[in-house]
């Protein structure tokens, strides 16, 4: 089995089977990890570009180690030094890249759409690394990848996401991952905060948090910027944290093994208190190991459609 | 120029009860039309400079649009006064009336001028200016209105976004009803709109695009109509898009107050749902909607609610759209489908007759800008629009006459074609 597309824009996108070939290849990938020697051949003469208008240093550092250890040359591209300063469009700046007979395009942009723009105009497979308000497809993967990998199943999990919906891809890339899986969503933050038609998307809603954790499996709380007090959208750190942040008395209500997940990078004592994200329960330092994993997934299956995709077009 | 057009299956438009029409048609019962001297007359035995067998077409009054963007002075290179009004000629208008918003601003009778003595250049249709509201359409200081009606705008607006304040609003519409002109009010609160680039629903979460709800119209709506009957002066709202608009008009109108109204093809078509995969032919302001939308203003075209249907033409280089969605201008260049988009989405199905696309193209917009046009009013000007129902024709946005090639269109198969345009009695396209 092989991946559809050439690139990864969105788990909207995937079908069910081809996240679980993500998952799958990923376990095998995490297995190299794990050993003394961690290089692969499997994307020997391949180049990577990390192309981030957008500061990241986890998703950044991911993709490019992921490149490195299966023998990619990989370079990284960051919005300050490059043309884009210049006035050069986001077109231009990618078709230069792609002229250079680029292989994979990592792009994480400010704006919803942005990854699904270049894809069509270039031959380099686009990963999309987080696009605006829209999809962070490898994060859901690697989201997914450490339940099931902790649980053992993605089997009608009870999943609550804990912040602010309304402008997290992580929330949507998660919601539609584990809907296409067979879980259940649980949302629940300020309304200032959750998106106007969010039953809609498939998510079951509360106000009330403690209903969200009730006998969750999984508990993810969502990284809150603080420019949204700016903008009136919650009063203050303080009241966030009594009313949505992650706590030892909220996460009692979910159950006994439930996991406690986020993105990173939290903000300690807002989202979720210290004592917490260093419990038993947090699996936050694992989702950064297996984010490594899946991107290295992610890259040697669609280096796989690449060849095939080249064979075609000779 | 002298003519004469036979076989002419001619529609008059259709009034709405409320409406007082006095003017003097010519013959309903005849389908010859004589055109002499470039005006509308009821017999003439010729010599003609030509003669139309108008055998299976429909013949309008020429159509009018009251809210076009033709981009000149400053934006050339969207579109100017003589692509503009090919592209109006194509699509059958024999007037357009193009917003202020150019550059240098058309806030002044310089600026009028400017675009009178072009169009009687280069134009191919009748251009009518419509004047800024405020100086600079900074909604702080009035513009000459005065100065500017003598230069010849047929109308205000500080088109791109609406008039200010509540305050500035009823100064505007005060001093304004001295010089007989009504204000065309772009309806958004940009205080609740705030940044949002699409309809705000499930289409925008989904696309995790920032989305501007409906009342963002609506309100800016309901405050226009508070003004209007609080100071018993017309207002006229620019395309209108959303279900609570209509009901507002509607409820005012029925209360007697001065309010008329426009909307666009696009706003009973297209819904938000046709953004998805960031498709930048479907951004414009107002947003596309939802399908309840589209039922209301069906509705309100029907019952009278909504006067008129305009445009709101505008083009935009390929450039400022062939990039990121949220990046990309708003605007469709609308001109060269509107009527047959209108004849395929209105009349096809059933909601409208012929009759009703008249009042909705010639007369109510007349009535708006009193430019003596519109009408078969014997010694009027002779501008005619000759369709022929049974064709059909795929829209090719590439092939398209108007600079913009931002067409929400493309691919698209429309019913009627415009076969003559006429202004003046002269043929300025034809339909080979």
């Amino acid at each position: 089995m092989h991946l559809k597309s050439k690139d990864l824009l969105g788990i909207e996108q995937l079908s069910s089977k081809e996240i679980c070939l993500i998952l799958d290849t990923a376990t095998t990938m995490k297995r190299v990890l794990s050993q003394p020697t961690k290089k692969t051949s499997h994307l020997q003469g391949k180049s990577v570009v990390n192309l981030f208008f957008e500061n990241s240093t986890r998703t950044r550092m991911s993709f490019e180690m992921a490149a490195k250890y299966m023998g990619a040359a990989s370079i990284n591209i960051s919005s300050s030094g490059s043309s884009v300063n210049k006035g050069e469009t986001l077109l231009d700046t990618a078709v230069t890249i792609d002229m250079m007979a680029t292989d994979f395009l990592v792009m994480r942009h400010r704006e919803s759409g942005a990854a699904e723009f270049l894809a069509k105009r270039v031959n380099a497979s686009v990963i999309n690394a987080g696009d605006g308000m829209h999809e962070h497809p490898t994060q859901a993967l690697l989201d997914v990848f450490t339940m099931r990998d902790k649980l053992g199943h993605l089997d009608k999990l009870k999943v609550a996401i804990i912040g602010d919906c309304l402008h997290s891809r992580v929330f949507r890339s998660n919601l539609l991952a584990l809907t296409k899986l067979g879980s259940e969503v649980w949302v629940s933050g300020p309304a200032s905060l959750m998106p106007l038609d969010v039953e809609s998307t498939g998510a079951r809603y509360t106000k009330h948090v403690e209903e969200a954790i009730q006998d969750a499996d999984v508990v993810m709380s969502l990284r809150i910027q603080l420019e949204r007090i700016e903008k009136g959208l919650f009063p203050s750190v303080n009241e966030y944290f009594r009313y949505y942040g992650l706590d030892d008395k909220k996460i009692k209500l979910a159950k006994k093994n439930a996991l406690v997940m986020h993105p990173g990078p939290a903000n300690r004592g807002v989202e979720i208190n210290s004592a917490l994200y260093e419990s038993d329960r947090s699996v936050i330092s694992e989702q950064v190991t297996n984010g490594v994993a899946v991107r290295m997934a992610v890259l040697y299956l669609l280096s796989l459609r690449r060849n095939i995709y080249e064979r075609e077009n000779l | 120029m002298n003519a004469r057009i036979y076989n002419a299956k001619l529609i008059f438009p259709r009034e709405i009860s409320t409406v007082q029409s006095n003017i003097q048609n010519i013959n309903q019962e005849l389908s010859e039309i004589f055109i002499k001297d470039g005006c509308f007359t009821e017999a003439y035995d010729g010599p003609f400079d030509y003669e139309i067998d108008a055998e299976g077409m429909v013949v309008f009054p020429g159509l009018i649009d009251v809210h076009v963007h033709l981009r000149e002075p400053g934006f050339e290179y969207k579109e100017d006064i003589a692509s503009g009004t090919r592209a109006a000629a194509v699509g059958g208008f024999t007037s357009v009336a193009c917003m202020p918003n150019t550059n240098p601003i058309c806030d002044n009778a310089a600026v009028v001028g400017f675009i009178k003595e072009r169009a009687a250049e280069v134009g191919i249709v009748n251009v009518w200016p419509i004047g800024a509201v405020t100086k600079e359409q900074k909604g702080e200081q009035l513009a000459e209105i005065g100065l500017m009606k003598e230069a010849g705008i047929v109308a205000l607006s500080d088109d791109g976004a609406s008039v200010k304040t509540a305050d500035m609003m009823r100064k505007a519409m005060v001093y304004a009803a001295d010089f007989d002109l009504t204000i065309i009010d772009h309806c958004e609160d940009p205080t609740i709109s705030n940044g949002g680039i699409m309809n705000e629903g499930l289409a925008s979460t989904q696309m995790g695009v920032p989305g501007s709800p409906s009342i963002a119209e609506d309100i800016i709506v309901m405050r226009d109509i508070l003004l209007a009957d609080y100071l018993d002066l017309p207002v006229h709202i620019a395309h209108v898009s959303t279900k609570r608009s209509v009901q507002q008009i509607r409820a005012a109108k029925a209360r007697g107050i001065k309010v008329t109204a426009e909307t666009c093809p696009q706003y009973f078509i297209f819904t938000d749902d046709d953004c998805r995969g960031y498709n930048t032919l479907f951004r414009a302001y107002p947003p596309m909607r939802r399908p309840e939308d589209i039922a209301a203003i069906i509705v309100g075209l029907q019952d009278g609610t909504l006067d008129m249907i305009a445009t709101d033409h505008a083009p935009h280089h390929e450039d400022e759209k062939d990039i990121e969605f949220c990046l990309a201008k708003n605007g469709m260049s609308g001109l060269e489908t509107a009527f047959s988009a209108s004849y395929t989405y209105l009349v096809k199905p059933g909601y409208l007759q012929l009759e009703d696309l008249a009042r909705l193209f010639c007369s109510a917009p007349e009535r708006l800008i009193k430019v003596g046009r519109g009408s078969f009013a014997n010694g009027a000007p002779a501008d005619l629009t000759l369709i022929d129902l049974e064709q059909s024709w795929e829209v090719d946005r590439f092939k398209m006459v108007s600079k913009g090639k931002n067409s929400a269109f493309h691919g698209m198969t429309l019913n009627s074609k415009v076969k003559y345009t006429i202004v003046d009695g002269k043929i300025v396209y034809h339909d080979i």
